[in-house]
């Protein structure tokens, strides 16, 4: 089942056309990470799953029901962390918990521990002072035990590590991906390590539309390889294959780079095979997200 | 209701811990003693200046003041109270707006209207308190340097003044509803006061304007009765109501 379903949303600020037609469905329990350039449209698209911005046209579901424009129904499924969060500077954790818990119409007696149990979880359980002395780190940490609250279905994160340092990004990113067994995470950036790391699923959005959307794996298959690595064995012999195919790149002392055919890489095998040369690898380039993101917002 | 109430209890919360409700008491209070103490200064401060005075060809006689001296500072000084009041709470939207925290309550499903009525019970309240408390205060004084009842309709003065206070905080709401920064708040309540004001200098419009709420010293001195200020006093609840009813639609629309 798709926890989220967008339906060719179309929206623009002045003469400028954000998203054109935007298409895109999150299965359950994935990390699906949202990869596009800064101004791609990522936070427009996540404040209309939210409800907060109207579209122009398209359709929105979550958990199957409709979201609408001002009215935060649907917002009962969702856990949402902006890139950058903001809270009430001068309440403590737990009380910003607890009126986050009173809002979203949570229990009474179930706020409290939920809060407690979250806090630990986010590794702030042992502060009790203000948020107003908060690191940025610390903030981010607050933000995700608020979004996990009331144990959403999709758990919409916003650029979430853009912002922190490394031992910042990794402290998020791995509680995003303990939080994956109780919930779905749509997760944007434009840090494609990050996706790399934690995403099972991803697209890539590109003038206001998904230019490609699926595993990690699926993408990279779907898009030919950069190339070859060769490397042969005893010096010299290198010589001998630069001189028959002037397309071979020297990358160092005795390895080449090769960008051509396959056709093209079996002569090159034959010819090694015939003239006995000894080889210490021949290796396949995989086509890194990072290449399949600029080759398709190119 | 639950949400309501917590999103309110933030809201005092936040008053407290800001520093803002010490500042508020400390005003009001301040304002009270002033009236009186005015007042009682006032022979005083003639006799300093009657030398002076004495060489213009003006005489200074024999300078008697009473309850009534005081309240008429009280009309005077209220005026500054509420604009202290309203520069204090003017970003009171703009500042969460700003800011972005509104964001996250939003996205865990507080309704918007509530919101808007929230930060209204939090104003009219403090409002009420601080203007009271400045009315107890001067009253207390009044009461024992002189004597209140030389003021006709005191408290019908005192309900009209706090009834045109509450005009304004309804203002504050509206222009908040859909304006980003507090400036914006500040000038369009302040126009919409003058405009009101100008309104009352054309006879006919006088009795329906609300800035005719402010004349509370005519209500004092018995020159106006208190039928004059009826049309003012249902236009000013009308108009209030529409300020509420018009920013909650607003809000509703409103893109965050």
């Amino acid at each position: 089942m798709n926890v989220l379903t967008i339906q060719n949303l179309k929206k623009s600020f002045g003469s400028k056309d954000v998203l054109c037609g935007l298409d895109l469905s999150v299965p359950e329990h994935c990390i699906f990470g949202f990869i596009g350039r800064n101004g791609a449209g990522k936070t427009t698209t996540m404040k209309a799953i939210l409800g907060l911005l109207g579209p122009d046209s398209g359709q929105i579901h979550v958990m199957g029901e409709k979201v609408h424009f001002g009215q935060t129904r649907t917002n009962r499924y969702i856990g949402y962390l902006p890139d950058v969060p903001e809270f009430y500077s001068y309440m403590t954790p737990l009380e910003y918990l607890n009126l986050c818990g009173a809002v979203s119409g949570m229990n009474k007696s179930d706020i409290v521990p939920r809060s407690k149990e979250l806090l630990e979880q986010v590794g702030l359980g042992g502060e009790h002072r203000r948020i107003k002395g908060f690191s940025r780190g610390m903030k981010q940490r607050l933000g995700i035990a608020q979004a996990l609250l009331n144990q959403p279905k999709l758990l919409i994160c916003d650029e979430p590590t853009s912002a922190l340092d490394p031992a910042g990004r990794k402290e998020i990113l791995d509680i995003l991906l303990t939080v994956r067994e109780q919930t779905t995470v749509l997760f944007s950036t434009h840090v494609l390590s990050d996706v790399e790391r934690i995403c099972t699923e991803a697209a890539f959005l590109n003038d206001g539309k998904i230019a490609m959307q699926g595993t990690i794996a699926e993408m990279r298959r779907g898009r030919p390889s950069d190339g070859f690595i060769i490397k042969t064995k005893q010096q010299g012999a290198d010589n001998i294959l630069t001189k028959v195919f002037c397309e071979l790149k020297r990358k160092s002392k005795n390895t080449f780079a090769f960008h051509g055919s396959e056709e093209r890489l079996f002569a090159i095998m034959q010819y090694i095979i015939e003239n006995r040369i000894p080889i210490e690898r021949i290796e396949r380039i995989e086509p890194t997200l990072e290449s399949l993101f600029l080759e398709v917002t190119k | 209701m639950r949400s309501l109430l917590c999103f309110l209890k933030k809201e005092y919360l936040e008053t407290v811990r800001t520093g803002k409700l010490m500042i508020l008491i400390l005003l009001f209070v301040l304002f009270g003693n002033m009236n009186p103490a005015i007042a009682k200064l006032t022979p005083w401060m003639m006799e300093m200046i009657s030398d002076t005075m004495a060489e213009s060809g003006l005489a200074v006689t024999n300078v008697q003041v009473d309850a009534m001296t005081s309240w008429t500072q009280f009309f005077k000084n209220i005026p500054i109270a509420l604009i202290a009041f309203i520069l204090i709470f003017s970003d009171i939207f703009t500042k969460e707006y700003k800011s972005g925290t509104l964001l996250l309550l939003l996205t865990k499903g507080l309704s918007r209207y509530k919101i808007v009525l929230a930060k209204t019970v939090l104003l009219l309240s403090f409002w009420t308190t601080c203007y009271g408390l400045c009315f107890a205060v001067t009253y207390g004084y009044n009461a024992y340097f002189w004597d209140n009842s030389f003021a006709d309709n005191l408290f019908f003065a005192v309900f009209i003044w706090w009834l045109f206070g509450v005009w304004v905080i309804c203002l504050i709401i509206l222009f908040s509803s859909f304006l980003q920064n507090n400036t914006g708040v500040i000038l369009g309540t302040g126009i919409s006061v003058l405009s009101a004001y100008l309104l009352s200098v054309i006879p006919k419009a006088k009795a329906y304007s609300p800035a005719a709420l402010m004349d509370a010293h005519s209500l004092l001195t018995g020159t106006e009765g208190l039928n004059t200020y009826i049309r003012a006093i249902v236009m000013a609840a009308v108009l209030c109501m529409v300020c509420i009813a018009v920013s909650i639609p607003i809000i509703n629309k409103k893109q965050f």
